[in-house]
């Protein structure tokens, strides 16, 4: 899967040197370390308060744990000990504790306990970093980097620092995963997969996002090479920034609407700096999932609203809550399942625990006071579910009424992505005004292939036929029964099949910021009229 | 002396987060915390956050807390307490 952007960047800082004989007395050097390490517990302090306001408590609490590490008993016992026995400098007892410390926890059995080792010397870094006057080597403070990590869940990547974060590099994961999905959202390179060498730290790297494959410390020949492909893709961009404002038209005059996938309200700045003419997806879900409890109406209204004034009368199409399966939320609750993807999940939550779905719908509603809005229901396997989720906006917008409260009007629409749903596509075209298609989950269960597992990456085909099939009878039955149908999955995105889908006759795109301005450059390049090359 | 014994149910044990509440907590009280694995093999002092992350205690394990010195009486409940709400 190519990738759209080539980068270089050191991974991380070199070490600070380290003397390890001081010639100060060791009160001095004991005074020293704890005057480092009140400043690292400050730089603790903003990191935290930083983490807290953007990414939630939850992901916050590392650096909390961090400053309770830097006051605990026995690790600065070790350090006051090395530097009073040995005459040692603070920062070189500070190391060397640290990587006892973190040998210790790396020798243990539960392998989230191993993981703390690399927090251990962490904070270790950071006070011999403080003391060595070596900048903060934090990825999250520290010079753009390619970030390689073991694993990255949805949430981590999220909270990333995207102007810091040059690409990452995971160990585990998929390239149909989550967390890869969401890179490719944010535009950063993303190799998942790869086998990494713990002694890449520090070492000048290059991701070749287009091949797949990372150089590590490249020579010269190769760099030069990298670095000019890089500035073409550069060029590349520059120039589809001269598509903004251009009318999304085919040569041939058809005109198709372009839209953006966001995932969080962060994300509308990209979307108009893209100039797209809507929001074609808007999941919801990270308003639960960055949160410690069920966000109350009003919470989701301040965020929905937010996005729908910014957008300013450009519809705004709002994905009702699509949690379960990959993305998990501790107070939902939900019990661990054997089959999650086709488990308790998305609309089937909802219908069940209608006081959280009213919640959101009340404030989705609310929200439709100031502009345009559509509601779209995820997960659709039959006609009844879509009666039932309409009973339910009906119940609120009397609720709303009844309070006094104003909204607009609301298209409703579902997404296509069951295979039940492709194949009832005409009966529950009669029931809402749109369709927007889920390429992703309707790949996942047309194929029986499920998108986590990397084992299964080469039996998986984006363009099998059958996929295909599915969407063309989706639009073709929209269609027949006054329904607009768009594709807002990662097949949207899929240059390759962009005129496919154009001559299925389908109205509305829907991709990820990054995406918008290729594929716009391709519709207008595209000549319907023609006879379709094979 | 006073002692308990509490059976972990926080999913992934007493994991950074919980340690680090619990070493925060035991910080407040005036007596010396001790939590030891059920089997005696290991123990550590509540207040000492690394040495209580090393137990590597598991969802499901039992853990034997004992409660010496200062006010033992008020103290045992108000562990007790914080092992129910915390892991």
């Amino acid at each position: 899967m190519a990738l759209p952007l080539v980068r270089c960047a050191s991974i991380k800082k070199t070490e600070a040197q380290t003397s390890q004989t001081s010639a100060r007395t060791p009160s001095e050097e004991w005074e020293r370390f704890e005057a480092a390490c009140g400043k690292a517990q400050e730089q603790l302090t903003a990191l935290y308060e930083k983490a807290l306001n953007e990414v939630g408590e939850d992901n916050a609490a590392i650096f909390e744990i961090h400053q309770m590490m830097l006051e605990d008993d026995d690790y600065l016992d070790a350090i006051k000990s090395i530097i009073d026995t040995q005459n040692a400098t603070a920062e070189y007892a500070a190391a060397t504790t640290g990587e006892n410390f973190s040998a210790a926890f790396a020798a243990m059995e539960d392998e989230y306990m191993r993981a703390r080792a690399a927090d251990v010397k962490d904070i270790s870094r950071r006070v011999v970093n403080v003391l060595t006057g070596v900048d903060d080597a934090q990825m999250i403070d520290d010079k753009p980097a390619i970030l390689v990590a073991d694993d990255l869940t949805p949430s981590e990547t999220v909270q990333l620092d995207k102007s810091k974060l040059l690409g990452f590099i995971t160990r585990h994961g998929s390239s149909n995963s989550h967390t890869a999905i969401l890179a490719r959202t944010m535009n950063i390179p993303a190799l998942v997969g790869v086998d990494f060498q713990d002694d890449w730290d520090g070492k000048l790297a290059v991701i070749d996002g287009y091949n797949h494959c990372v150089y590590i410390e490249p020579a010269q020949e190769l760099l030069s090479a990298m670095e000019e492909k890089r500035s073409n893709d550069l060029k590349q961009e520059a120039l589809l920034q001269n598509l903004k404002k251009k009318p999304n038209v085919t040569l041939d005059g058809k005109e198709i609407k372009v839209y953006a996938n966001i995932g969080n309200a962060g994300d509308v700045g990209l979307v108009l700096q893209n100039d797209a003419q809507g929001i074609g997806l808007f999941r919801s879900e990270f308003l639960y999932l960055d949160s410690q409890d069920y966000p109350s109406e009003d919470q989701q209204f301040v965020i929905y609203k937010r996005v729908v004034e910014t957008m300013a009368g450009k519809k705004v199409i709002i994905r009702t809550l699509d949690i379960g399966a990959d993305k998990q939320a501790d107070y939902f609750e939900l019990d661990k399942e054997e089959n999650p993807a086709l488990g308790f999940r998305a609309i089937r939550i909802c219908l069940t625990r209608k006081e959280v779905f009213k919640t959101q719908l009340r404030a989705i509603l609310r929200a439709s006071a100031f502009g345009t809005v559509s509601i779209m229901f995820p997960m659709i396997i039959s006609v009844r579910e879509v009666r039932d989720a309409k009973e339910i906006l009906e119940e609120c917008k009397a609720e709303l009424t009844e309070r006094g409260v104003a909204f607009g009007n609301v298209e409703v629409g579902i997404m296509i992505e069951t295979p039940a749903a492709v194949v009832m596509a005409d009966e529950l075209a009669e029931e809402v005004e749109f369709f927007s298609l889920g390429t992703n989950d309707l790949t996942q269960y047309t194929l029986a292939i499920d998108r986590q597992n990397p084992k299964l990456d080469h039996f998986y085909d984006a363009h099998h036929p059958a996929v295909l099939r599915m969407i063309k009878h989706t639009i073709e039955a929209g269609h027949r029964h006054g329904c607009w149908v768009g594709i807002c999955g990662e097949l949207g995105a899929d240059q390759t099949l962009t005129e496919t889908f154009l001559r299925y006759g389908v109205d509305e795109l829907s991709v990820s910021p990054a995406s918008l301005l290729p594929i716009r450059k391709m519709i207008r390049s595209l000549d319907l009229s023609k006879e379709a090359q094979v | 002396m006073k002692q308990f014994t509490y059976t972990i149910t926080d999913p992934v044990g007493i994991h950074a987060r919980p340690a680090g509440l619990l070493a925060k907590f035991a910080k407040t009280l005036d007596s010396t915390i001790t939590i030891a694995k059920a089997d005696g093999s290991k123990s550590a002092e509540a207040r000492k956050l690394m040495a209580l992350m090393g137990l590597g205690i598991k969802t499901g394990e039992t853990v034997t807390v004992t409660i010496e010195g200062g006010n033992e009486e008020a103290n045992a409940a108000a562990m007790e307490e914080f092992c129910k709400e915390n892991m």
